[in-house]
């Protein structure tokens, strides 16, 4: 049994390889991608243009003005004469904001009057204008704590654990070790049987003293070693080019990545047997795929989700990789919180492995 | 002979497109591609991505159980915010950080009311510890930390019969979208992903079919010259996504109450210019790959994941260095990321939409042009 199945997961791993195209993809997008994405990947706000009206002669909304000027979030500080042209300038996305000071803002200062400056930000860039908007509220405190000095009655010392400076890239590496060796495992897998079927050799395999069962391992095999061998490519690059701290326990990662691969690889097997062309199974594997990554975390925080949603992240494999992956790379998370994240992956490879199973088993009779 | 050419080929065009069409229709994984699909999307789009944080999990560590600390440890209690509970010692604190059960914790020290009341001794401090592993989160816990810690300190100040009144203040006004719903960003953001989805990823496997079941052989023995072969395989997707995009707008307004500002007019000339360098890369890429597996892997990495992280969509592209900044330029999403926010929440300002639809068909003619010339009709 042993034999027959190696020599299938032989023969599919020869299928997959043999095409130097085949091998190319498995190895340069991925890399490209960890590189492109990771410099891409920033939630700073840099390099933007701003527009400012000062309307003020005084002492104070020069002032305000020079400080914007000086602060290196800004690429280009343009000033406007009028309010007319903040319009335009918002509208055609020249600036992401622009900042109006009022004729009597320096009056106001100096008359112990607050006196209030406006920012117009623009709010199809959302995310951008708000992180922006922070910005330029610090650096209004701080003409202001000029203006008016007083003592400092209260301050929030800020420490950020497990990645003191905020590096994004510290979150986006591990995290894209989990995603694209999914992503790899699932569209090999998921593609095993159909092209098989659509190519019609399908039925040859079925005349041939393999087993439904061992076909199946055989058609799982390739994609687990392949998603495997990224995952642990991207984990070497991580530490190694990335510089990236790993400061938890290597065994207890590739633990969790073993059942993360069966769980997903699951998903790829049932896809695929429920499929007749690889064009249905490619938009099976996409319809899962896109909701592992957007329910996982990666892109928005969980908790934000409506609670129903919330809920249903929970059969997400992603979910629970991603905890382990972080949780090792950066927060040395313990044996048990590992664990207690790894065992949601063996339920969930429990569940679709042989749902897998009985499908597979059902198309193929 | 030379009168009828002109009408051969749209015959010969007609009839391979009707050909791909009846393919396509017949297929029951069509109606799933073209409605079901994006819809799904969309609506995973609209409810599972907010950066709108509610309920942030916060602990609270006090060590001193003085009138002022339990004051401030309310404060956070009740901010609407934070989900926060107290923590008997830092150290239980600070496992519920590893393990994920908090996003942060705060430390109100033994002397903070001390040196609150005492004058001269500088600021009274806390400590705001969040977990730095998810970099977003943990500058959302500082910020708003710092801003419940800011308006307690005016009210106390306030108390005690100090002035607190900030010498200047800023007003923000979001335009386009007041309330800064981030519903309005990533639904139009997220339309252009799902159209990249359509627009690429079907068309990338087309080709690629025909070249591994050996079906394009066949054509390659009839008149049929590659240009028409080429404009037979695009014209029934073209009018698939243009389905896929007009369901995607109604739900965008009708479920999501995403304001459409724009024309028509405006949104139909954005599409049709975003599908041509969509579809040209699909072509592109199954005319390259010639094998379904490379194919889908190819569309993956080239047109998802690019339309995803590198369009705007959820990265600020003035943000990211230089050379990165040069590769978006060629990601054909950027430009319907752009139009189509716009063209929602703005209206039609030409100024923008103008230039994108020029990029974008200055983009779809080159991607069009390198998949007619890799596909040969020829038997390599």
């Amino acid at each position: 049994m042993w034999a027959r199945i190696l020599s299938l997961i032989t023969k599919e791993l020869l299928a997959l390889l043999r095409d130097p195209r085949g091998r190319m993809v498995l190895i340069a997008p991925p890399l490209i991608q960890l590189f492109v994405f990771t410099f891409a990947a920033t939630l700073e706000v840099r390099n933007v243009d701003i527009a400012i009206v000062n309307l003020d002669q005084g002492r104070w909304g020069r002032e305000l003005v020079s400080r914007i000027d000086a602060a290196p979030t800004f690429d280009e500080v343009i000033s406007l004469a009028s309010i007319g042209e903040i319009a335009p300038a918002i509208d055609s996305r020249r600036v992401l904001a622009a900042i109006e000071i009022p004729q009597d803002f320096s009056r106001e200062i100096e008359a112990g009057r607050p006196a209030r400056a406006q920012i117009i930000l623009d709010g199809r860039r959302a995310n951008a204008s708000q992180i922006l908007f922070g910005y330029v509220n610090r650096i209004v405190g701080a003409v202001g704590a000029e203006a008016r000095p007083r003592p400092l009655l209260t301050e929030g010392i800020v420490r950020h654990w497990f990645n003191p400076n905020l590096i994004y890239r510290w979150f986006m590496v591990p995290a894209l070790v989990a995603i694209i060796s999914m992503l790899t495992g699932i569209v090999v897998t998921t593609l095993s049987v159909a092209r098989e079927r659509e190519l019609g050799t399908f039925d040859q395999l079925l005349v041939s003293p393999l087993t439904p069962l061992e076909i199946m391992i055989g058609k799982i095999a390739p994609g687990f070693l392949i998603g495997a061998a990224q995952g642990t490519l991207f984990i070497g690059l991580a530490v190694f080019v990335f510089a990236i701290p790993l400061s938890g326990s290597l065994p207890l990662l590739y633990v969790a990545m073993v059942f993360f691969l069966a769980a997903v690889l699951g998903v790829g097997l049932f896809i695929s047997s429920i499929s007749s062309t690889q064009q249905q199974a490619i938009i099976g594997a996409f319809a899962f795929i896109a909701p592992a990554i957007m329910l996982s975390g990666f892109g928005a925080p969980i908790e934000n989700m409506p609670g129903w949603l919330q809920v249903f992240t929970l059969i997400n494999p992603l979910r629970h990789f991603l905890v382990v992956v972080h949780g090792v790379f950066l927060k040395d998370m313990p044996a048990l919180e590992i664990l207690a994240n790894t065992y949601p992956l063996v339920i969930i490879a429990a569940v679709t492995l042989p749902a897998a199973a009985w499908m597979f088993r059902a198309r193929t009779q | 002979m030379n009168a009828a050419r002109p009408h051969g080929a749209f015959s010969r065009i007609a009839a391979l497109a009707r050909k791909e069409s009846k393919q396509i229709w017949r297929d029951p994984s069509s109606a799933v591609i073209v409605l079901f699909l994006p819809l799904f999307l969309l609506f995973l789009f609209g409810y599972g991505i907010s950066l709108d944080a509610a309920s942030v999990r916060i602990g609270i560590v006090i060590e001193e159980r003085e009138p002022d600390a339990e004051s401030l440890a309310n404060a956070y209690l009740t901010a609407p915010d934070f989900a926060a509970r107290i923590y008997e010692s830092q150290a239980l604190a600070e496992v519920a950080l590893q393990a994920n059960r908090l996003r942060g914790f705060l430390v109100i020290p033994s002397d903070f009311s001390q040196r609150l009341r005492a004058r001269g001794s500088g600021p009274a401090q806390i400590y705001i510890i969040t977990d730095g592993s998810q970099p977003n989160t943990a500058e959302i816990v500082a910020n708003y930390s710092q801003g419940v810690l800011g308006a307690w300190t005016t009210q106390f100040a306030r108390d005690q019969g100090l002035s607190a009144e900030p010498a200047l203040t800023i007003e923000p006004r979001f335009w386009f979208n007041e309330d800064l719903r981030t519903r309005y960003n990533l639904v139009p953001g997220s339309i252009a992903l799902v159209m990249t989805i359509i627009g690429t990823l079907l068309t990338a496997l087309v080709m690629a079919r025909e070249w591994e079941r050996g079906t394009l052989e066949a054509v390659f023995a009839t008149p049929v010259t590659s240009l028409e072969l080429l404009a037979s395989k695009l014209i029934p997707y073209f009018l698939l996504a243009l389905a896929t995009m007009a369901a995607c707008v109604l739900a965008a307004v009708f479920l999501f109450g995403v304001p459409f500002r724009g024309s028509f007019l405006a949104i139909l000339a954005l599409t049709a210019a975003f599908l041509a360098p969509a579809l040209g890369q699909g072509l592109l890429i199954s005319s390259a790959a010639k094998n379904q597996f490379v194919a889908s892997q190819l569309a993956l990495f080239s047109g998802f994941l690019p339309a995803m992280l590198l369009s705007g969509f959820m990265f600020e592209i003035d943000s990211m260095p230089a050379p990165i900044q040069a590769i978006t330029t060629i990601v054909p999403a950027r430009y319907f990321v752009s139009g189509l926010q716009t063209v929602f929440l703005a209206g039609d300002v030409w100024s923008v939409l103008l230039p994108a639809i020029a990029k974008m068909l200055g983009l779809g003619a080159v991607m069009l042009f390198f998949a007619w010339r890799l596909t040969p009709k020829r038997i390599a």
